[in-house]
């Protein structure tokens, strides 16, 4: 029987690609302010959604083929993280 | 030759372009909203700088699911004109008809002046009037222009003459290898970040982007 799982969807820019907006909150905020063992800060886009699926694993492969799908995000720049939860 | 300008929700800059196209061209040009772009006896299309959508997601993105992009497709197919201009170029990114990605600029900030470019490749339909290495000037006003592709595609862009034009002597917004422009592989469909209808009439300022348009005319004649 189907369920809910709410799945967590992280897209950031990959690794090759700068991301201004965490090297700005990286250096202007957290090292000002004397967190000097942060190493590094990416930004990303956290999207939440529900979705009925039999199981976790179900719940994941429907939201990434619908990530890849849409194009939710762009695989020239970007790289996306799912978390699941029951 | 007839010319198509899609309005999404968000657009600002569809009434401008239709001017130029109209009153300083004499081209016979309409405002077509999105989704009502079903006459595909449209010589040409253009797709216009604003914010569609409210740029939510990703400047593009969902534009590039509309209607109209399958018409826009179909056009590009068949070897038809087809420009994005700003958020045009971006929708045209999201919908894969030109390649790479457009992110937020290194500054992180929305920019807004006039800029010197430089015509990096005249065999595209919006750059054919152009010499190359000539140089022009127009205004950009953007806050998601840096292009990115990884080193290889970038090599691969300069290669086979897509990338269109670069930035002359700045780089305001990051962009990889100063590009403003790109095209596709057959040169029919272009993206640009800079505003060709910002400067098509004196009283703007300037007329370096009529020629964009103007190609457009010399392309087809071809």
């Amino acid at each position: 029987m189907d369920q809910v799982f709410s799945v967590e969807i992280v897209i950031s820019n990959k690794p090759q690609a700068r991301d201004p907006e965490g090297e700005t909150i990286e250096r202007d905020l957290i090292h000002k302010l004397g967190f000097q063992s942060v190493k590094e800060v990416r930004s990303g886009k956290l999207l939440t959604v529900k979705v009925e699926a039999s199981s976790e694993i179900e719940a994941k492969n429907k939201i990434l083929l619908m990530c890849d799908d849409l194009r939710l995000y762009n695989p020239v720049a970007h790289s996306v993280n799912l978390r699941v939860r029951a | 030759m007839k010319v198509a300008v899609i309005q999404f929700p968000g657009s600002n800059c569809d009434r401008d372009t239709l001017h130029v196209l109209r009153n300083v061209l004499g081209l016979d040009a309409n405002l077509i909203w999105h989704n009502d772009f079903k006459d595909t006896s449209y010589d040409a299309a253009i797709l216009p700088g604003g914010f569609s959508f409210g740029d939510h997601l990703r400047a593009g993105i969902i534009a590039a699911h509309s209607p109209a992009t399958d018409i826009i497709r179909k056009m590009a197919e068949d070897g038809k004109p087809v420009l994005g201009i700003c958020n045009g170029f971006q929708i045209l990114i999201e919908a894969g008809l030109i390649p790479g990605a457009l992110l937020r600029n290194s500054t992180l900030k929305f920019v807004c002046k006039w800029i010197d470019l430089r015509v990096e490749s005249c065999s595209t339909a919006f750059s054919c009037s152009f010499e190359r290495n000539s140089q022009l000037r127009m205004p950009i006003a953007h806050n998601e222009g840096r292009f990115f592709a990884d080193d290889e595609a970038l090599d691969r862009l300069v290669a086979e003459g897509m990338v269109v034009m670069t930035y002359a002597h700045e780089n305001p917004t990051g962009t990889s290898r100063r590009i403003a422009a790109i095209s596709n592989k057959d040169g029919n469909v272009v993206g640009m970040m800079p505003h060709p209808e910002r400067a098509s009439d004196h009283i703007l300022g300037g007329t370096n982007g009529l020629k964009v348009f103007e190609s457009m005319l010399e392309w087809a004649r071809c």
